[in-house]
């Protein structure tokens, strides 16, 4: 499976920006601002609902591509996409920078499919969230290490949040050295890493206050108002699961969980 | 973090603070015990803070809890990496954060009792940590302990030697004991006790009082 | 190298540093951690996450110091250091983490104001008195006289050493070959330090390494029943 991590020959660099706004007309959520460029396209797939779909192979080395996502206050969006993401080699580096600024009283749920490292693959990835201070936030991110039984590429991922302007986290990720992939004190014996920050609508209560350890998976409640749920896994089903049952716990209302 | 706290960082002057005791000795020996009469003691007249200092988990703590001789808010543990004798003598750091922590929450105090881990005989406190120390031996462990001296048995302000009812039956002499101890100690005293027949221990007791009424009463310092 | 990073750095610092294992008591708990080339692994990535970011902090916090005692015409010099503290718990996903960082900042702190009393400790004290460590360190290392280069190495020594000296006692290795390990990571302790940004970098750019499995550790640590170090 490692010889077809090559990038599709009719494929070159790219430079390319979506962009998704909301609006709030008559009290409720409109997608108002939806623009797609090549390989990142956007389609409404539901009042207040958008997915990413592919239309080209990628990320390819070289490529340059931007999402922002603009969520006005009080509104809410739904951001997924319809297949994970396959970063390719290519010439040099691709990045991908996604921006997001979710206003007052505003909800959004970030929920892509998980990002697959190909072998060769040389990619960043750039998170900036900006939350206002009762901003709702689920934000999911999943990187998958190669292909199966593929080794991966080179990846750096640096993810900022911030809440109200004040740091909440920042992250960093580095995939594609084998002799840290596999330190007991960062992977292990991991083969994806997922992190979903869940930021409450109200201040959670003590039963969120309270870190919460499950296998290959922890709940951390971080010292700004956020949970950041962290976990570990042999594969992308497990992932999921182990993130989605920390999100369970995370977004429950305080006194249960 | 918000800014502008009061500074809790003490300082090393002792005036204004309560009087600390360390309790040392080997596993086994008592401590906990007598830490456990000491406070059902001097609990009604004395304003107190225990620290224990467990080797693995924190199960005198807890004994001192169950045991109800003390608000358990007034109780720390503290973990020691391995290293009971350390976290006492020459990295006190955690043990006098535990007794300043105790002070800040609940104090004025008058007296904080930092329980050491069972450890050897070389163990003892930091002269930064306690002002005054008690070395908990037993009789089970021999009567030669007192004659093998070590730190802990020379130079504690107290030896208490516990489970003198156990004496006949591990074939230890209590006069070897004494007459072994007076020779490597001095003056220092020395206390035989049988905690587990007389709970209200009213020697060890009526001593930390005097030491409690030197403390309160010592001239302030020049520095 | 200014010589006070010796007093700094050696593991006799009355600091309580002797307590922490830096996650090393659980994954050797855990399995993870049951020889010399896995403890070697667990050391190298650490050095190269939470000792990344502590390495980045030390030396911004040993800058701000410097730069406050700099400006002409400001008051006695008073790092920001509510902002610093507030990037470094943003880089602390784990609770168990904050507080274990946020101890040993405090037992520093105390220790460093009686053995080098300075100014910019007592700002930081009245600030942030349980500061993270390497808030602390970096703190420190300026009122001893060093520089953030300084400051910086001792916080990658720190991010190693004691965990190091754990796994030894936990699992019985040879100290000796734990020792070999440990100045194997020597040029990888030069890399981190030289990594350091200058003092115009944002706090917000600094590095952010995270280490999921240490995270996991340090949680599960302070769920174990049985423990004989505090983090």
């Amino acid at each position: 499976m490692t010889a077809d991590a090559l990038p599709p020959a009719d494929r070159h660099a790219m430079r390319a920006r979506a962009f998704v706004a909301t609006s709030l007309s008559g009290g409720r959520t409109v997608v108002s601002g939806l623009g797609s460029a090549p390989p990142l396209t956007f389609r409404q797939t539901g009042a207040r609902t958008v997915h990413l779909v592919s239309t080209a192979a990628g990320p390819l080395g070289g490529d340059r591509l931007r999402l922002d996502l603009d969520v006005a206050p009080g509104t809410s969006l739904d951001v997924g996409s319809v297949a994970s993401t396959l970063v390719l080699p290519g010439e040099g580096e691709s990045h991908l920078l996604i921006t997001a600024r979710v206003g007052a009283g505003a909800s959004l749920r970030f929920a892509p499919e998980p990002t697959v490292l190909a072998a060769g693959c040389a990619h960043r990835l750039t998170v900036r969230l900006a939350l206002a201070a009762d901003a709702r936030v689920l934000w999911r991110e999943e990187i998958v290490f190669g292909r199966y039984g593929e080794r991966p590429g080179r990846c750096h991922a640096r993810f900022d949040a911030t809440s109200d302007g004040r740091p909440l986290l920042r992250q960093e990720h580095v995939v594609g050295d084998p002799a840290l992939d596999t330190s007991s004190a960062i992977y292990g014996t991991a083969r994806c890493v997922g992190t979903t920050l869940v930021t409450p609508l109200v201040t959670p209560g003590p039963a969120c206050r309270e870190a919460v350890v499950g296998d290959g998976v922890a709940v951390l409640p971080l010292a700004g108002p956020g949970v950041l749920v962290s976990a570990l896994a042999p594969d992308a089903v497990a992932l999921r699961d182990r993130l989605e049952w920390g999100e369970a716990l995370a977004s429950a209302p305080s006194g249960a969980g | 973090m918000s800014a502008h706290h009061d500074d809790h960082h003490h300082a090393p002057d002792g005036h204004g603070r309560a009087l600390r005791l360390g309790v040392g000795g080997p596993v086994g020996s008592g401590k906990t015990a007598l830490v456990a009469a000491l406070c059902r003691v001097l609990g009604p007249s004395t304003r107190l803070g225990v620290v224990t200092n467990d080797i693995y988990t924190t199960e005198d703590a807890d004994f001192l809890r169950a045991a109800g001789v003390l608000d358990g808010e007034r109780i720390l543990a503290v973990e020691t990496g391995c290293c009971p004798h350390t976290a006492i003598r020459d990295d006190i750091a955690a043990n006098l954060d535990a007794v300043e922590t105790l002070e800040h929450r609940f104090g004025p105090l008058d007296l904080v009792i930092v329980e050491s881990g069972g450890d050897n005989l070389t163990a003892t406190f930091s002269r930064g940590l306690a002002d005054r120390q008690i070395f908990v031996l037993d009789v089970s462990g021999g009567d030669k302990v007192p004659r093998k001296g070590g730190p802990g048995v020379t130079t504690a302000d107290l030896l208490v030697v516990n489970k003198t009812d156990l004496a006949p039956m591990v074939g230890a002499d209590l006069g070897v004991m004494a007459r072994d101890a007076a020779a490597v100690r001095g003056d220092r005293p020395v206390l035989f006790t049988s905690i587990r027949r007389e709970p209200e221990v009213a020697k060890v007791a009526a001593w930390v009082s005097v030491q409690l009424r030197a403390w309160s009463e010592r001239p302030v310092s020049a520095g | 190298m200014h010589p006070a990073l010796l007093l700094l750095t050696d593991s006799r610092l009355p600091a309580g540093g002797h307590a922490h294992s830096g996650g090393a008591e659980q994954a050797v708990a855990s399995g993870a951690v049951h020889d010399l080339p896995s403890l070697s692994a667990f050391l190298r990535g650490r050095l190269h996450t939470s000792g990344r970011v502590a390495t980045a902090f030390a030396a911004a916090c040993c800058a701000a110091c410097g730069a406050a005692r700099a400006a002409p015409d400001a008051p006695p010099g008073t790092p920001p250091w509510t902002g610093l503290d507030a990037e470094a718990d943003a880089r602390t996903a784990s609770p168990a983490q904050r507080a274990a960082s946020r101890i040993q900042g405090r037992l520093l702190l105390r220790v460093a104001r009686r053995v080098w009393p300075a100014p910019a400790l007592d700002s930081l004290a009245l600030a942030v008195p349980d500061p993270h460590h390497p808030v602390a360190l970096g703190a420190a290392a300026h009122a001893a006289g060093a520089s953030p280069g300084d400051a910086a190495l001792a916080a990658a020594y720190h991010a190693v050493t004691g965990p190091a000296t754990a796994a030894a006692r936990l699992l019985g290795l040879d100290p000796v070959e734990v020792h070999r390990l440990l100045a194997d990571l020597a040029p990888d302790l030069k890399e981190l330090a030289s990594l350091v940004s200058g003092p115009e970098t944002a706090w917000a750019e600094l590095s952010a390494h995270s280490a999921p499995a240490l995270d996991l550790l340090a949680e599960r640590h302070a769920r174990a029943a049985v423990r004989l170090f505090v983090s």
